[in-house]
């Protein structure tokens, strides 16, 4: 197919200023990403300059038949690491004719809070570490898994190595490397506990970023687990019984968390977490409840607990946050489907507005 | 997949950023299995002193309890990274615990005290190791190129060999080969053994605690090339049983009064002292060596100490050129394929060196 490749590695800056920006937007379930392409006149790095655009809504669950359009508005622009030169990605959020948010948007709501005062002072940072699971395309079983069968039970497969142990990792090095390209902030990739479980981490990004970081990075991943003839599945327990699920883990500090004195901050904070666990719970990603069991490093979906370098808790603190008296603190519910902008904001708005 | 190729080999500073990826590699739980996990770092780096320390979950690599799993990585040695090539770094790692203790996995921590007492660093310890290790087939334990439920033909024609029928896997050993000169691994050869899909290469000639690095940046390679392949790499002394060919890790080695003038006489003095220290060292080159060091297949058995020149039924090995020349080094062919490079380079060096007998 050199043919194909040739045409589609093709740089137009040879012959033309213009760019292609695919528009990127979530879809009616919440989960799904959707993308279409457009041609703009030149380059564009300020997402206030481009056009806003707008889609079928009727054939994604969000709008009616007969008055279907939805409007696209662009948010973060990130460089296209598939096609390269100067086009881009460009995470948008959806609003209708009139200019309120859907309500899929949930990016609006958490602007808001980011845009605060108090948040907004308080800088807030994330990390979130997004595990995944590949499946085989054709039949809901992980890749590299037995038809029929099971692999061996989990011990080696936590950042291992080999053919029998690592299955799919030209998935999750080109996406380090694509992620990286398009300008997000991804800090790292390992494998985890069970096989054809990956994981990457998005950050430290602060506020809203956090949040179109990840949605493009999970856009960056499926669409190449497509080109790979594998599926993605942000489901946060694919394979029932002894085998891990899948989390999105969020790390988070504000500024006078970082500063002399933080962990009381810190304590303070997880206090009101603690409060506010069940409402947290419901907005943490569907199915959650299949995940959070108290076995495979989850705590209960019921209690909240926390503790330094404790993988069983709902909170985990760092030995190195203790030991300095400052630093970040890690919410180890939110299930890998969980909707980034809603959990960032949330943290954000239970530990720093909210008064119990 | 040329779009996969195309984003895994993106070279990231024509995007600009001078960021690059950190692999830092550990070994596991049982002393054997090679784990990674990668971090982007904000520039180039060449001093491991100047790496970040990180931590793993040691719970899930058998090195820790769930309520208290970090375990720390301290960066040891710098590699560049042959698979994303670029800036981008493999790192050799040790494991501590959160007070700074090693954990009891980490031998690296004993062998790097050993090679820094000043009578041995002084002796200047040249290690060269030949790893030997054998490609089996994924889904099946059975060795590549040989026929499922049967075997290929009795030894012979494989050592060396060239050809479809004698020679099985060599695009991982040459891949594997190049991969780890680019990487800054002092490989100095290969060959392929007398065992079909069985395959040796060389690294060294190495100064102290440097040995044990490269041999795991090299086993590491190796393991990252046979996933791609799609085969399982096997560091058993003895994959299969019969009238085949086990797999070692002989131990090359010199002190700089070794390969001066009058050398000989210090060698012998050396392989004396082994020979008295023969059931410590047999017990820390590797399990399962009892399957292997029988008396037969190029072995000495298990249970005696035997040297000679060019002997390679004895447990210790000298060259002719070092008989002749009256200086130079010798062989330790006792270590199986599955020994810790650490502990054996840092044993050899121990006994021969510091102790007194």
């Amino acid at each position: 197919m050199t043919i194909i490749s040739d045409l589609i590695n093709l740089n137009l800056s040879d012959v033309t200023d213009k760019v292609i920006a695919e528009y990127v937007w979530i879809g009616g379930s919440g989960l799904d990403l959707r993308s279409k392409a457009r041609t703009l006149p030149g380059p564009v790095n300020d997402p206030s300059k481009l056009p806003k655009w707008n889609y079928d809504g009727s054939s994604t669950g969000q709008a009616p038949g007969q008055d279907s359009e939805v409007i696209l508005c662009p948010q973060a622009i990130f460089r296209d690491p598939f096609r390269r030169g100067d086009n881009i990605l460009v995470m948008c959020d959806a609003y209708t004719p009139a200019g309120e948010p859907i309500p899929t948007n949930k990016r609006h709501g958490a602007a808001q809070i980011f845009n605060n005062p108090e948040v907004a002072a308080e800088e807030p940072w994330y990390g979130i570490e997004q595990e995944y699971t590949l499946m085989q395309k054709e039949v809901n079983w992980p890749v590299g898994w037995p038809v029929g069968g099971y692999p061996g039970p989990q011990g080696p497969y936590y950042c291992g190595v080999g053919a029998d142990k690592a299955f799919a990792r030209d998935v999750v090095d080109s996406h380090y490397k694509a992620c990286l390209y398009a300008g997000i902030n991804i800090s790292g990739v390992n494998g985890e506990v069970m096989p054809a479980q990956w994981e990457f981490q998005v950050g430290p990004a602060v506020g809203i970023t956090a949040g179109d970081q990840l949605w493009i990075a999970r856009y960056i991943l499926e669409r190449i687990t497509e080109v790979a003839g594998v599926r993605l599945s942000l489901d946060p327990k694919p394979v029932t019984g002894d085998w891990n699920g899948a989390g999105a883990h969020t790390n988070y500090s504000t500024k006078s968390m970082r500063n002399d004195g933080g962990y009381e901050v810190i304590k303070t904070a997880i206090e009101k977490l603690g409060k506010r666990h069940s409402e947290h719970i419901a907005a943490y990603g569907e199915g959650n409840e299949r995940r959070l069991t108290g076995k495979h490093e989850t705590a209960n979906i019921k209690t909240f607990l926390w503790g330094v370098a404790n993988r069983g808790a709902s909170v985990r603190v760092g030995r190195d946050t203790e030991k300095e008296g400052k630093g970040y603190f890690e919410d180890r519910r939110p299930a890998s489907n969980m909707d980034p902008y809603v959990v960032t904001s949330m943290i954000a708005e239970t530990t720093i507005l909210w008064k119990p | 997949m040329s779009l996969l190729s195309d984003l895994i080999n993106l070279n990231l500073s024509e995007s600009g950023t001078k960021k690059i990826i950190a692999e830092y590699i550990w070994i596991g739980g049982s002393g054997m299995d090679i784990r990674s996990k990668a971090r982007t770092i904000s520039g180039p780096v060449s001093d491991p002193s100047k790496l970040p320390k990180w931590n793993y979950d040691g719970s899930s690599t058998g090195q820790a309890p769930g309520e208290d799993s970090e375990v720390i990585l301290y960066p040891q040695a710098i590699f560049k990274d042959p698979f994303r090539r670029g800036e981008n770094i493999l790192v050799i790692c040790d494991a501590y615990t959160p007070a700074g203790e090693p954990i009891p996995t980490n031998k690296r921590h004993n062998a790097a005290k050993i090679f820094s007492h000043p009578d041995v660093a002084s002796e200047e310890p040249w290690y060269g190791i030949e790893q030997e290790y054998t490609l089996l087939q994924k889904d099946i334990n059975w060795p590549v190129g040989w026929p499922i439920g049967g075997y290929p033909g009795p030894q012979g024609p494989y050592y060396c060999g060239i050809g479809a029928d004698k020679a099985y896997g060599r695009d991982i050993v040459d891949a594997h080969y190049k991969a780890c000169i680019y990487a800054g691994i002092n490989i100095s050869g290969i060959n392929g053994e007398v065992m079909p899909g069985q395959w040796e290469f060389q690294v060294g000639p190495s100064v102290g605690i440097s040995a044990g690095d490269e041999v795991w940046a090299a086993r590491y390679i190796l393991e990252r090339i046979t996933e791609i392949a799609g085969v399982v790499v096997s560091f058993d002394p003895k994959p299969i049983q019969g009238d085949w060919n086990g797999a070692g890790a002989h131990t090359n080695y010199s002190t700089k009064s070794m390969r001066n003038d009058g050398g000989y006489e210090v060698i012998k003095k050396a392989i004396e002292k082994l020979k008295l220290k023969h059931k410590d060292h047999i017990a820390a080159y590797g399990e399962g060596n009892e399957r292997r060091l029988t008396g037969k297949h190029e072995t000495a058995d298990i249970h005696t100490f035997s040297w000679g020149v060019a002997n390679r039924g004895a447990s210790v090995r000298v060259g002719r050129d070092t008989e002749k020349n009256g200086k130079g080094y010798f062989e330790d062919r006792r270590p199986a394929s599955n020994m810790d490079p650490y502990v054996v380079t840092s044993m050899i060096a121990e006994t021969t060196i510091l102790w007194k007998p």
